[in-house]
């Protein structure tokens, strides 16, 4: 049997596994205690102070997403200790950079906003002093605005623990603390490989899908959770929709596997070929060897398709008629097109590209 | 593969061989790069190319293309001449060891060095760290099977795996990383000449019968062609007319100039595509297909884990579902396919796939599952194999070393070996008309070392002549040390710089894979 630890948060008596901080044993009680910095699967950094919760016999406040939990330890989470705290850190974060919600494209599932909501603050308390950074634009996939940045290191946390590429980092510059690849360099100038999974975990509109900009608010949208189609990983992701229109593909993390939410560049900014003008949209036949492709229905095609094939099996045998199924399209499509060739055709000659 | 995915995070040992991970299955990347950094995991790795997990590896053996039996088999040999293999796990649960102590015995680590480059000491080295983990996980892809001796190399990494006692356990097995999102599936339900669904034979006369009463048709016996085979059937006027469902051979086969000409030569081409690609603008009749997000199905992954797709948007057009097709057809040809849904035909699927029998939509609502799960109550297979291999007695083979092909010689100097790059997905149809891939890498590039460059005096971003008996090509050179010497590197997503007009259509025999990993060709500046 695995140790229990008893304790007490906000006069509930709890059990918490051993090791476990005391942010997780709230989660796990259904005990809501705000967090920005922290990301689950990484490191915990302590860094933003949001978590801040009071334990009887500490000498100040403790950030609990750093606090391992302990026998008999008494926790507030509720205090008015504990909400001036968060207020003073929101206020600073808020005063210290340009959040202007009216055009973030993170406006409605900001944690920043959701926090100043919750926590019920007007305004700052201190003038706002944006950094002024230039927005890096100079991509087709992910945009930074670091002026938007509230400096809590996932997205560094996430490029190096959770994707492991190794690109992003603190740098120093003058008294400024700033995120981004090494010398200062623009992803598209560093060894960024695009996968995305720092925009995916930004708190605040900092790193965002270029492409979604201005394409729909997140309420707007439709999600639905399918299956990647490059390669055999399979990951799960959720698509977004406005207007029958793909907006932006993120990682689904409501379910672990096979990718626990990550994705790869692929994945989250290669899906443009979906709806693009050059898709087929009508069946097309050439009648005669020297000439075109024209446009027909899909009754002439099959009647084309059909007298041909009958034809051809009746004069040459079936096994002279084969068919390539594809890796590309699902189970049940392979299942009847090799029904297809063996049933109604009659052969065995079907295969499809694995090999190649 | 025979284990899972997430294992791999938490094993001892992983060996990658003929697989550039991070930039084909990136996702699977990330846990290796993890395993490594987070978890102490060791790393070798096997490949002739200098690839991004180099750097995270504890070993990197890098043999010339083609030689992967002898580095294998070299392994095995200090294996057993050191006493470092399974003996219990070797005497329950295998078979054939004695034939492969005495096949290994001649493979010594100088004589594989003489072979293949890789210096004895090295090989020694990996081959102590690979028997001494607990839990050892092989992965591999393409540059393992793309050779002649393919499917024998697959047999050596099995042989070393049982060597170990590393198949039938958790964060052990032998891994194939599926290039295409659905080649597990393809191959499930029997997109493949010789088998049904559930690789249940043809030439089966009880598996027969057994679909013949589902199907209500006779069927033939006689196991079909392989797509290379079909193509070589086509150009001898065998083969009359050709069915491509999402499929672009033309840009995909080996030796493409060869394939045009077979492809031209039949009296039917049909081509059902997303969008006109370099086949379907030879088809007699071009039918326009829904994509992935815009029909319901799945997929099954490379973990033979079973997916749901879901319809996101409408197709455009008058594009329809590739399953809606074939029922159209079928009916027009006086075979009456009517299903309603997706759903439909994946209840009869479970009817006679006795691997996907305890799958239902419903159970895939949130999760996928893992084939084998037979029943309804089944949670699916995690690994494979756990306390008997499928035959019973796990059979080693011993096999010996063949050299590729085609070999270089003075006019043809130098190897070229083919595959993927991050950005772009096999013939491109896709990724390039996808903005954020095509701006990262919009173009082909010849990889070369540094050395070869000096000796064919060939400068950085110079176009380059690249040609084999088959054809030319041309493309941008990178010079690059990830490229061994001797080797230079293409992948194969871009048409204008089609590498497969160059690639040895030579097949393995028993795989039939042709051999698009070693070539010989010669250089030049275009
Ligand atoms: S860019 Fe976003 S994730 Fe990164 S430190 Fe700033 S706010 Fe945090
Ligand atoms: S996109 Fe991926 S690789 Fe690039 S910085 Fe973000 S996490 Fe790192
Ligand atoms: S997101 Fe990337 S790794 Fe995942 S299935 Fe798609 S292509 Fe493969």
């Amino acid at each position: 049997m695995e140790k229990k630890v008893p304790l007490t948060i906000d006069g509930k008596n709890v059990e918490a596994s051993a090791g476990q901080t005391v942010l997780e044993c709230a989660r796990d009680n259904g005990i809501f205690i705000p967090t920005l910095c922290h990301y689950d699967k990484t490191t915990n950094v302590g860094a933003c102070r949001v978590c801040v919760v009071e334990v009887e016999n500490a000498r100040s406040l403790v950030a609990s997403c750093c606090m391992p939990v302990s026998p008999g330890m008494v926790v507030r989470t509720d205090t008015e200790a504990v909400r001036n705290a968060q207020k003073m850190v929101i206020e600073l974060l808020w005063s210290s950079g340009d959040h202007n919600c009216l055009t973030c494209e993170q406006n409605g599932q900001c944690e920043l906003q959701n926090l100043i909501y919750w926590l019920k603050i007007e305004k700052p308390r201190f003038e706002i002093e944006a950094p002024g950074y230039a927005i890096e634009n100079n991509n087709t996939m992910i945009q930074r605005d670091l002026n938007k940045c509230i400096l809590c290191g996932r997205c560094v946390r996430a490029c190096n623990e959770i994707q492991v590429n190794e690109v992003l980092d603190f740098s120093m510059r003058g008294s400024y603390a700033k995120v981004g690849p090494a010398f200062d360099a623009d992803y598209i100038n560093s060894s960024c490989v695009f996968c995305g999974e720092c925009l995916q975990v930004c708190p605040t509109g900092a790193i965002t899908f270029k492409q979604a900009k201005f394409a729909g608010r997140p309420w707007e949208m439709e999600k639905v959770r399918t299956t990647c189609t490059y390669c055999g990983v399979g990951c799960q992701m959720d698509v977004f929709v406005k207007d029958g229109q793909i907006v932006k593909v993120s990682g689904n993390r409501d379910y672990g596997k096979p990718n626990d939410g990550s994705l790869c560049v692929k994945g989250r900014f290669g899906m443009d070929f979906i709806q693009h003008p050059d898709r087929l949209k009508k069946p097309l036949i050439r009648r005669n060897k020297n000439e075109d492709l024209k446009e027909v229905s899909w009754k002439e095609a099959y009647a084309f398709i059909s007298d041909k094939l009958s034809s051809i099996k009746k004069t040459s045998g079936a096994d002279s008629i084969a068919g390539l199924s594809s890796a590309r399209c699902t189970n049940e499509e392979n299942y009847l097109f090799q029904k297809f060739m063996r049933a109604v055709i009659g052969t065995n000659n079907v295969d499809h590209c694995a090999r190649l | 593969m025979t284990n899972s995915i997430d294992e791999l995070e938490f094993t001892d040992l992983i060996l990658a061989t003929g697989t550039n991970t991070t930039e084909n299955h990136p996702v699977i990347g990330i846990k290796v790069k993890r395993a490594v950094r987070q978890q102490g995991t060791k790393l070798i790795v096997i490949d002739p190319r200098e690839i991004d997990l180099v750097k995270y590896a504890d070993i990197w053996l890098r043999q010339k293309p083609g030689t992967d039996v002898a580095v294998f088999n070299g392994l095995m040999n200090v294996i057993i001449s050191e006493n470092l293999y399974a003996k219990e796990y070797v005497a329950e649960r295998t078979e054939g060891f004695d034939a492969l102590k005495a096949t290994v015995a001649k493979y010594t680590p100088e004589y594989v060095e003489k072979i293949s480059g890789v210096p004895s000491e090295d090989l020694k080295k990996a081959a102590r760290m690979y028997a001494q983990a607990k839990r050892a996980s092989i992965i591999y892809a393409m540059g393992l099977t793309q050779h002649i001796s393919g499917t024998d190399n697959v047999k050596t990494i099995a042989n070393i795996s049982m060597l170990c006692g590393n198949i039938g356990i958790e964060g052990g097995g032998v891994n194939p990383l599926r290039g295409q999102n659905n080649v597990q599936g393809a191959c499930d339900m029997g997109g493949l000449p010789n088998v049904f669904p559930a690789y249940q034979q043809v030439a089966n006369e009880d598996a027969r019968k057994k679909f013949e009463t589902v199907w209500n048709a006779p069927l033939s016996g006689k196991p079909g062609l392989t797509v290379v085979e079909m193509m070589n059937a086509a150009g001898r006027g065998d083969i009359k007319a050709i069915y491509i469902m999402g499929e672009n051979p033309l840009l995909s086969d080996p030796d493409l100039h060869h394939v045009k000409k077979e492809l031209q030569k039949l009296d039917l081409l049909i081509v059902q595509d997303i969008f006109l690609t370099e086949t379907a603008e030879l088809a007699d009749v071009v039918l326009p297909s829904a994509s992935f997000a815009e029909k319901d199905g799945t997929f099954t992954n490379t973990e033979r884990r079973v997916q749901r797709i879901r319809k996101i948007v409408d197709a455009p057009g008058e594009a329809k579902a590739d399953w809606e097709i074939i029922c159209g057809l079928s009916t027009q040809m006086g075979y009456p396919m009517k299903y309603a849904s997706a759903k439909e035909i994946f209840e009869e699927i479970v009817t006679v796939t006795p691997s996907y029998a305890g799958i239902s939509y419903k159970r895939l609502d949130n999760e996928g599952l893992q084939w084998p799960c037979p029943t309804a109550e089944h949670d699916g297979t995690k690994f494979l194999h756990k306390d008997r291999f499928s035959r019973g007695l796990g059979l080693f083979h011993a096999i010996e070393y063949i050299p590729p092909n085609e070999l270089t010689d003075k006019e043809y100097p130098l190897i070229l070996s083919t595959g993927r790059v991050l950005y772009h997905y096999h013939t491109g149809t896709m990724t390039r008309r996808s903005l954020g891939p095509n701006e990262r890498c919009p173009e082909s590039l010849m990889e070369i070392n540094p050395a070869d460059a000096v000796k064919f005096g060939i400068n950085e971003d110079q176009m380059v002549k690249v040609t084999s008996r088959r054809g030319t090509v041309e493309a941008k050179a990178h010079i690059t040390e990830k490229s061994p010497q001797g080797t230079i590197f293409m992948n194969f997503h871009f048409a204008e710089a089609a590498v497969n007009l160059l690639t040895n259509p030579a097949l393995d025999p028993t795989g039939k894979i042709p051999e698009y990993k070693v070539c010989a060709v010669k250089l030049e500046a275009a």
